[in-house]
């Protein structure tokens, strides 16, 4: 008795096995009634621009009859999932070293960055968000590493999105005529400063908005969502910061569609809709109807030596400069 | 896919035991330590004993050390109360102690932020330091320890406790004496649970802690560090010697516990 009811649990509980297994490797396909599909892998800031700017893309001619799958997290992680197989016919990420991972992956076309804009989406400037009046009046770099304030950015090396904002202090400092020991050196102050390093920008911006710190370094166009949303806070452009790029790019497996939804992405409807969720239009039409302000001092990741080198210089996990910054600082408050 | 049984080997269900443990637990496992040998022993020593890995593991372990040893006591003084104590709302209370494992450990992390951090009603910020990191683990591991006294305490022969106490004995000596002794290889096993899961734990932590390097950074949060950026290898090396010391401590308390039961024999 006892063991035919072993059999049966056994049998009961391997059946159960193969229809989870089954439902897990099945591939979730798009309801609806649109004769394609398409598949959308982006970071998570722009999803609410996305939300508006498809049902657009779906009213012209181009976009009709084509569904959309959209899955939205931090940058980094969807780039490692679209490597490890998650399937997606755009992929939209916050910065460049995440798409080139995935043209190392053999996934996305070398040529990708030959596109129209070379191949960015969306545009934005690293700012310095503040309590509202600025009471600490913060206006430049240096104001930033002052005896007393405390500052808030992510952690560099979990989130992408931090290391724009520590490229923004570095490369202010040269662009202000610093030599580049420098310039090292502010990121040092920078750092020393820093207070909280959140695992993402989002959680940074939650960690500000809680009451934490006394200037967050952000994204330009974070800080118009959230002034958007009610939250109390100013922001001030420096002189001296840097161009944020967002690319975006089509696989090499994706459908015609999906060229025709990046045309879409960097025409005048879709980057008005993004400049009026705070982002800077990479239409330079467009952009002139924005008035956003353009720093004296701007400049770009190539400006200081591109992506690649600076992933590798500043930002390798045992040797990169920061995280020797780190490791001093850290041995320094060990011992002391 | 269960097998046909050998002659006269395991039984089906044992087999499918094995099976299963097998696919959900051990090949997983084994995956990991697969990829933390790809960049070779010079590779895994050094992932392992950089400075920023080495100092997060010495802050998880502190922490989690802390936690039990708190644990170990609360734990036991609560699921004493919950068994001998009467009052009203005992249901209520008992069946608040499993919230925290009900709870997504994010949300967790933003409640104990929302209250103990800088905006908190309550006026404590511990928020960004290492008690905060303390203050999550001990929210998250809370049930462990009460839930493994609790039915032990439940089935506790009260009469050994009369009989010493007619004997003249002192309460404290009763309960150092008689009801101790009872009570610690569940406390034990209590503890084993809730270290294994403090020096996992991420998610609750990662919100409070601030994560600043060499500060307040736990190794869940330093090996997550090392996979946003690419050292995959890096990351599975310091997750080996984390699965490492957890089984290690895991056997240690069982060993100990099943010498302290023979022992009273």
């Amino acid at each position: 008795m006892i063991r035919r009811i072993t059999l049966i649990c056994t049998l009961g509980l391997a059946a159960l096995l193969v229809v989870v297994a089954a439902g897990c490797g099945g591939n979730a396909s798009g309801s609806g009634d649109g004769d394609s599909s398409l598949t959308l892998v982006a970071y998570s800031t722009p999803q609410e621009a996305y939300e508006e700017i498809i049902p657009a893309f779906q009213k012209t001619s181009a976009g009709q009859n084509v569904d959309f799958e959209q899955s939205y997290a931090s940058s980094g992680e969807q780039s490692r999932a679209v490597e490890a197989g998650l399937p997606a016919d755009i992929v939209a990420f916050s910065l460049e070293p995440d798409v080139t991972r995935l043209v190392d992956a053999g996934l996305v076309p070398a040529d990708w960055a030959q596109a129209d804009h070379d191949g960015m989406v969306t545009d934005s400037v690293v700012v310095l968000a503040v309590r509202k009046g600025n009471p600490k009046n913060i206006q430049t770099w240096d104001d930033i590493v002052q005896e007393g304030v405390e500052v808030i950015t992510p952690n560099p090396f979990t989130s992408g999105g931090a290391r724009w904002n520590l490229m923004a202090a570095y490369g202010a400092q040269i662009k202000q005529g610093k030599s580049e020991e420098e310039a090292v050196d502010f990121l040092r102050q920078v750092l020393e400063h820093t207070a909280v390093q959140d695992k993402s920008a989002r959680e940074s911006l939650q960690t500000f908005t809680g009451g934490k710190g006394d200037v967050l370094i952000a994204y330009e166009n974070e800080a118009i969502t959230a002034q958007q949303k009610g939250e109390e806070l100013d922001y001030v452009v420096p002189d001296e910061t840097i161009l944020i790029e967002n690319p975006v790019a089509v696989t090499e497996e994706a459908s015609e569609q999906a060229q025709a939804f990046v045309d879409f992405l960097q025409g005048p409807e879709a980057q008005k809709i993004f400049g009026e969720k705070g982002y800077r239009p990479v239409d330079d039409e467009v952009l002139g109807q924005f008035d956003y302000p353009q720093p004296s001092g701007l400049f770009t990741i190539k400006d200081v030596g591109g992506w690649d080198a600076v992933m590798t210089k500043f930002f390798d996990r045992d040797t990169g400069l920061v995280a020797k910054i780190e490791a001093d600082l850290g041995v320094s408050t060990e011992s002391g | 896919m269960p097998q046909k049984a050998a002659p006269g080997g395991l039984p089906l269900g044992r087999s499918f035991a094995t099976a299963y443990l097998g696919l959900i637990v051990l090949i997983p496992l084994a995956a990991v330590a697969w990829r933390s040998t790809e960049g070779g022993a010079g590779g895994f020593w050094r992932a392992i004993s950089s400075p920023a890995a080495v100092s997060s593991l010495k802050l998880t372990f502190v922490c989690s050390l802390v936690v039990v040893a708190i644990n170990a006591v609360t734990g036991t003084l609560i699921a004493w109360v919950l068994v001998r104590d009467s009052f009203r709302g005992k249901a209520i209370v008992n069946s608040l102690i499993d919230l925290p494992f009900a709870l997504p450990t994010i949300v967790a992390g933003l409640t104990l932020l929302a209250l103990y951090g800088p905006k908190g009603p309550i006026g404590i910020n511990v928020a960004y330091t290492r008690a905060a990191i303390i203050l999550a683990l001990l929210f998250v591991t809370l049930p462990f320890v009460v839930r493994s006294v609790q039915p032990v305490l439940l089935e506790l022969d009260r009469e050994m406790e009369e009989a010493a106490a007619s004997l003249g004995a002192s309460s404290l000596s009763i309960f150092r004496r008689i009801v101790l002794p009872n009570l610690m290889p569940a406390i034990l096993s209590g503890v084993a649970l809730a270290f294994a899961r403090s020096i996992g734990e991420f998610g609750s932590v990662i919100l409070i802690s601030g994560n600043i390097p060499f500060q307040t950074e736990v190794a869940s949060v330093h090996i997550f560090s090392q996979i946003e950026s690419d050292d995959v290898t890096g990351a599975a090396a310091v997750s080996v010697l984390l699965l490492v010391i957890s089984f290690v401590s895991l056997l240690a308390i069982d060993t100990f516990r099943k010498w302290g039961s023979k022992h009273e024999e």
